[in-house]
């Protein structure tokens, strides 16, 4: 039988006057997406005032004349157009480096960490979750010392430099190890090493080794199964680490500061001289905001470039 | 021909990263207990005085408390932002719920440094604030909620709702079904929070640098007597302490969030 919804015999329900209490309340428990959305709502808020309002205030203030706050306001393009200019040569020269570098920095790390995520995931059985945690240890202990203590190693009269001298190899301490290009390269792969180890290794743990050992039986190399399975596979990881450490990696201000001399100079040491020995904070502003839009245009062609690859093996 | 083998490979692979991993870290404890203020080989005498100074200089001490107070109200503040944005995103279908969790990510993605300037000009000029210790903190909120959001989701993913309906049908009301059944099944996850952005908001540099005023916390002030000789036995003495005291909370962190969950 149909149940025909009021029950016999009883008055037809009226729908009583409701005040804004309880029909908030009604709505409340009839809706998941709203007590979702209210949970949700405080952090919400937080983020975007202090990241999206902020982000609007900077490209405000990147339209400024170097005059400053206390005279008339005057909106001008002179900020941006200095990175056309000759003049601008500087900024041109350390937005391509920092780019460039954050990329060999990035290959650098990944090939670092790739074999030891390899071996976690596949070799080490034992007691995994303590390796995990002596592995990522270092990644949530203090950046600036760890960026001080390869300062410490390289410089002229720091521990390689006595070591070497100690052995005998050389005679005198050398300079070239500080202050350069590669002291920013070989700190920043170091700094960064710990964070990258995780996505890959959860991405190789996630691989299916029955996939493996059906390889292993149609007799294929440890070669062939690792470009054919393995590092396809892993990719999802590799990429994840690869974007997160190229957009990180460009605007780093700490590691050129201590160990990158003049030749290791990059785009956030300017940035911040901007900001104080300078205090030219609308042109500061405007090389952070053709900073910011680079590394998105950069991250956006790569990732075009990856869906376009994968779209081609699928069709092929 | 010697063949190469996992069984050798695989621990000789491990070993020699640990030791990259740790090893120029591990040189400023080893440093710290020498009696020069280079650090060369070979060492001089085996010392605990720059421990004492570090102890008595009080410039030093008032960084390191400024910064253990911004880190405690940070990690509090951002542990509960990321508790609520957590469950809200997995107790509740939250309409274009990836969005929005990409869009509270992001702090974490975006350089410090971009951060740093805007939020510059946010607090200085949008909202007119004098730079405080406040304005570090809010910072460290902002950066420390990704880190707070995606522990706590990973534990309230696995979390069985019917226990929560249960304590409704018992007769509890909200409050008393969060302090007593979601709380309480969260614990871990909410402690690794709190202890990993303690951690995070302690060591953070450039935010700080950006923002702090005339205060200064322990990474800005390290960071302004890096380039004097004469001070670094005392930062290397207060280093070596960071880096036990870190390690030890992490690994209590890092043991509640990982060893918990398997049991």
């Amino acid at each position: 039988m149909v149940n025909s919804g009021k029950p016999p015999g009883q008055r037809p329900m009226t729908p009583r006057p409701m005040g804004l209490g309880p029909r908030f309340r009604r709505l409340w428990h009839a809706n998941e997406n709203l007590r979702g959305y209210v949970l949700l709502m405080p952090t919400l808020l937080f983020v975007v005032a202090m990241l999206l309002v902020s982000m609007v205030t900077l490209v405000v203030q990147s339209f400024w004349g170097s005059v400053g706050a206390d005279s008339a306001i005057q909106y001008t393009l002179s900020n941006y157009t200095i990175f056309l200019e000759p003049k601008g040569e500087m900024y041109r020269v350390l937005l391509a480096r920092s780019l460039w570098m954050s990329l060999l920095i990035t290959v650098m790390v990944v090939l670092f960490c790739y074999p030891i995520a390899y071996v976690l995931a596949f070799h080490v059985r034992k007691h995994k979750i303590f390796w995990l945690i002596v592995i990522t240890i270092p990644f949530w202990t203090s950046y600036l010392l760890r960026v001080f203590s390869w300062k410490v190693i390289l410089q002229h009269d720091g521990v390689l430099n006595s070591v070497l001298v100690g052995l005998g190899f050389i005679d005198e301490p050398l300079d070239i190890f500080l202050h350069n290009r590669s002291a920013v390269i070989v700190t920043l792969t170091h700094a960064w090493a710990a964070f990258a180890i995780l996505p890959i290794y959860v991405s190789l743990e996630k691989i299916d080794r029955s996939l493996l050992e059906a390889a292993i039986d149609l007799g294929d190399g440890f070669m062939r199964r690792f470009w054919r399975i393995t590092l396809p596979l892993s990719m999802p990881g590799v990429l994840g680490a690869v974007l997160l450490l190229f957009i990180r990696n460009v605007g780093d201000y700490v590691t050129p500061a201590l160990v990158g001399g003049i030749s290791g100079t990059m785009l956030g040491n300017i940035i911040v001289s901007l900001f104080t020995d300078m205090s030219n904070e609308p042109l500061a502003a405007a090389v952070s905001i053709v900073m910011m839009v680079t590394i998105t245009l950069v991250v956006c062609v790569f990732v075009l470039l990856i869906g376009g690859r994968k779209r081609l093996r699928g069709v092929t | 021909m010697f063949r190469l083998r996992a069984p050798v490979v695989a621990p000789l692979i491990l070993v020699l990263y640990l030791f990259t991993l740790y090893g120029p870290v591990l040189l400023l404890p080893l440093f710290s207990f020498n009696d020069s203020i280079y650090m060369t080989f070979p060492m001089k005498e085996f010392t605990s005085k720059w421990y004492g100074e570090m102890i008595q200089d009080e410039s030093l001490m008032g960084a390191l408390w400024v910064s253990i107070k911004i880190a405690v109200l940070t990690s509090i503040a951002s542990t509960i932002f990321g508790f609520l944005a957590a469950k809200a995103m997995t107790r509740y279908r939250v309409w274009g719920r990836s969005v929005l969790f990409a869009f509270i990510m992001l702090p974490l993605i975006i350089p410090s440094i971009i951060l740093g300037a805007s939020l510059l000009s946010f607090f200085r000029l949008f909202l007119g604030m004098e730079l405080t210790l406040w304005t570090v903190g809010l910072s460290h909120v902002l950066i420390c909620i990704p880190f707070s959001m995606l522990i706590l989701i990973a534990r309230l993913e696995g979390f069985d709702r019917n226990l929560e309906e249960a304590s409704y049908d018992l007769g509890m009301n909200a409050w008393q079904t969060f302090r007593r059944v979601t709380l309480p099944l969260a614990m871990p996850a909410v402690l690794a929070s709190l202890l990993l952005c303690f951690m995070v908001s302690f060591d953070e540099f450039l935010l700080a640098f950006f923002l702090s005023g005339n205060q200064a916390t322990l990474p800005v002030y390290m960071y302004s007597l890096l380039r004097f000789p004469q001070f670094l036995p005392g930062i290397l003495a207060l280093g070596s302490c960071i880096l036990v005291v870190s390690a030890v909370l992490i690994s209590v962190a890092e043991w509640l969030r990982r060893g918990q969950a398997e049991t």
